[in-house]
């Protein structure tokens, strides 16, 4: 499973680096006269609505893809540890108050937060890393709180309180790097869950716009087409299914490699 | 039982007061002004002076939060810009044919992934539980709005059997239902499997073959009937993907449901009617988790003692 998942997204990710500089076709450029064309050798994912390569587009979106995913995971990944290990670690107001805002957060399901704060502050790339990013910390600081609770009672956490060491070099040096391998598994998962928010954003026309070439925005277009040129929406939904499903095998192999209890 | 109820309905006022405050907050959020960003550019100073003055927004802040309150408490959410209707109105019309939805979309997720966690988890190593195991996974990697236009194209559009669109008859409730309960459903099946193999473990049933039972009465009478409480539980927190999932899902196949009428308000930038959707469905959300906890303080009781 692990092996798999490596090997699909680190193809994915050579394709999204190398893939537009290798394509003869510029992922914007129209040819109109061959709108909607089906799949040919020249053009081996067809052309879209408005005769553009959708192989160079799907290349391209990669690239958006990417840039999303790592984006919000980075961000998310350290806003949610850091206020996680303060929250644990010295508990009290902060505790409350962090975990209040995490409660709240909760509240609202998956992707509607994000669907709400795109739809006040407009549709653009910048405000849909802002939305993910939002909801994406949660997930992560609820995940190192416990982490450090658990962590910070150990014999090794109290002896190096002992020898006189503060609460941010214990921090850094001892209580996080303890919640280091959750959160890698929840950052290989929450990239794919970023992947799908963007593209999600995208196709209901709040998220990267035209004649920008996210799946999402592909996928919107192949609606009005499903009828006439299929493969508007097939192409871009299988690059998305395969990524995401990468990750989620990348995920759940380096949960059961860092877990003793389910590779047991 | 009765202090674990009062406690668990207790936390869920801060939780409430701070779902609505954010929905308040939202219209605050547009940049600019948000009046002129609803009226468009070429407004007029007297119709952008009318609708603040109708929304409110002339007043200090904490007397517009107040009103807000006030209007929730009484189920006055405002009306919507665009057709002026109430917004109450305009949701309990297309509520439901959201219910309709996520209730086929649980039904058919529970029905197809209940025996394929079952099976999977009796199956545990074999090629049966990989395959299994692979399909659910391939569940959840595949978006909704993929595979929902996936299934129009071949059973609407090459097979002719199912409408692509709209609301009805039964056969109008298939394709919507399958698109928004497949995530689900790969979710659930995984959780079943983990869960009842947890459960084969056991020693009481063991016990159970010991006694005689058979291998199949084993796993149905007692390694699945204890492994129904987590089960339930995912339920209940996936539900909000359920949710999520309609709006998109919806959109998609023209449903007209509350999701529908939530990205359609967005396009209008309709807010008050935006405000009144995500407000619906995080405050359903939060019901069903009260109700998903209550349950499960009500099934095992070492809950209600934490």
């Amino acid at each position: 499973m692990l092996k798999t998942g490596v090997a699909i997204v680190l193809l994915a990710a050579l394709a999204a680096l190398f893939g537009p500089a290798l394509m003869p076709f510029d992922p914007v450029a129209q040819d109109l006269p061959l709108r909607l064309a089906a799949p040919t050798l020249v053009h081996p994912f067809g052309l879209d609505e408005l005769g553009r390569d959708i192989l160079a587009r799907v290349l391209a979106g990669a690239r958006i893809s990417f840039f999303v995913g790592l984006t919000v995971v980075s961000i998310s990944a350290s806003v949610g540890t850091l206020l996680g290990a303060v929250a644990g670690y010295f508990g009290g107001v902060l505790d409350d108050i962090i975990g209040r805002v995490i409660d709240i957060l909760l509240a609202f399901p998956g992707l509607l937060l994000a669907i709400a704060l795109v739809a006040v502050l407009g549709p653009s790339l910048t405000n849909v890393l802002f939305a993910l990013t939002i909801i994406g910390w949660v997930g992560y600081a609820r995940l190192v709180r416990g982490q450090v609770l658990r962590v910070r009672e150990l014999e090794y956490v109290q002896a190096a309180r002992a020898v006189g060491a503060g609460a941010p070099h214990i921090l850094w040096r001892h209580v996080v790097p303890a919640a280091m391998p959750a959160v890698v598994v929840q950052a290989t998962l929450g990239m794919g869950g970023a992947i799908i928010g963007e593209a999600a954003l995208s196709f209901l026309g709040l998220g990267v716009q035209p004649p920008s070439p996210s799946w999402g925005t592909m996928l919107n277009g192949g609606r009005a087409h499903l009828l006439d040129a299929p493969h508007l929406t097939i192409f871009p939904g299988l690059a998305i299914a395969v990524l995401v499903l990468g990750l989620n095998f990348l995920g759940d192999g380096l949960r059961d490699a860092t877990d003793p209890k389910r590779s047991a | 039982m009765t202090a674990f109820f009062v406690r668990r309905l207790l936390l869920t006022i801060p939780v409430l007061l701070g779902v609505t405050t954010l929905v308040f907050s939202l219209i605050h959020l547009v940049p600019g002004d948000p009046v002129q960003a609803m009226l468009g550019e070429s407004a007029s100073p007297q119709d952008v002076a009318e609708l603040r003055g109708r929304l409110g927004l002339d007043r200090p802040l904490y007397a517009q939060y107040g009103a807000f309150l006030k209007g929730l408490g009484i189920g006055n959410l405002g009306a919507s810009l665009r057709t002026n209707q109430s917004v109450t109105s305009a949701i309990a019309e297309r509520m439901p044919a959201t219910a309709e939805l996520a209730a086929a979309a649980m039904a058919f997720a529970i029905l197809l992934a209940i025996p394929l966690g079952v099976i999977a988890a009796v199956k545990a190593g074999t090629s049966v539980d990989h395959a299994a195991t692979t399909v659910a996974l391939i569940g959840i990697s595949v978006p909704g709005f993929w595979l929902g236009p996936l299934l129009a194209i071949v059973f609407a559009v090459e097979l002719g059997w199912l409408p692509v669109s709209g609301r009805g008859t039964l056969a109008h409730l298939v394709l919507p239902a399958i698109t928004l309960g497949a995530p689900l459903a790969a979710v659930l099946a995984r959780m079943t499997r983990a869960s009842v193999v947890e459960e084969l473990r056991e020693l009481y049933v063991l016990a159970a073959r010991a006694r005689g039972a058979s291998r199949v009465r084993a796993v149905m009478r007692h390694a699945f009937r204890n492994s129904l409480i987590p089960i339930v539980t995912v339920l209940g927190l996936q539900f909000g993907a359920v949710l999520t999932g309609a709006v998109i899902t919806e959109t998609i196949f023209s449903w007209p449901g509350v999701g529908r009428l939530l990205i359609q308000s967005i396009s209008f930038r309709d807010y008050p009617l935006v405000q009144g959707c995500i407000l619906l469905i995080a405050v359903t959300y939060v019901a069903v988790n009260l109700l998903t906890d209550l349950v499960y303080g009500f099934l095992d009781p070492r809950i209600r003692y934490r």
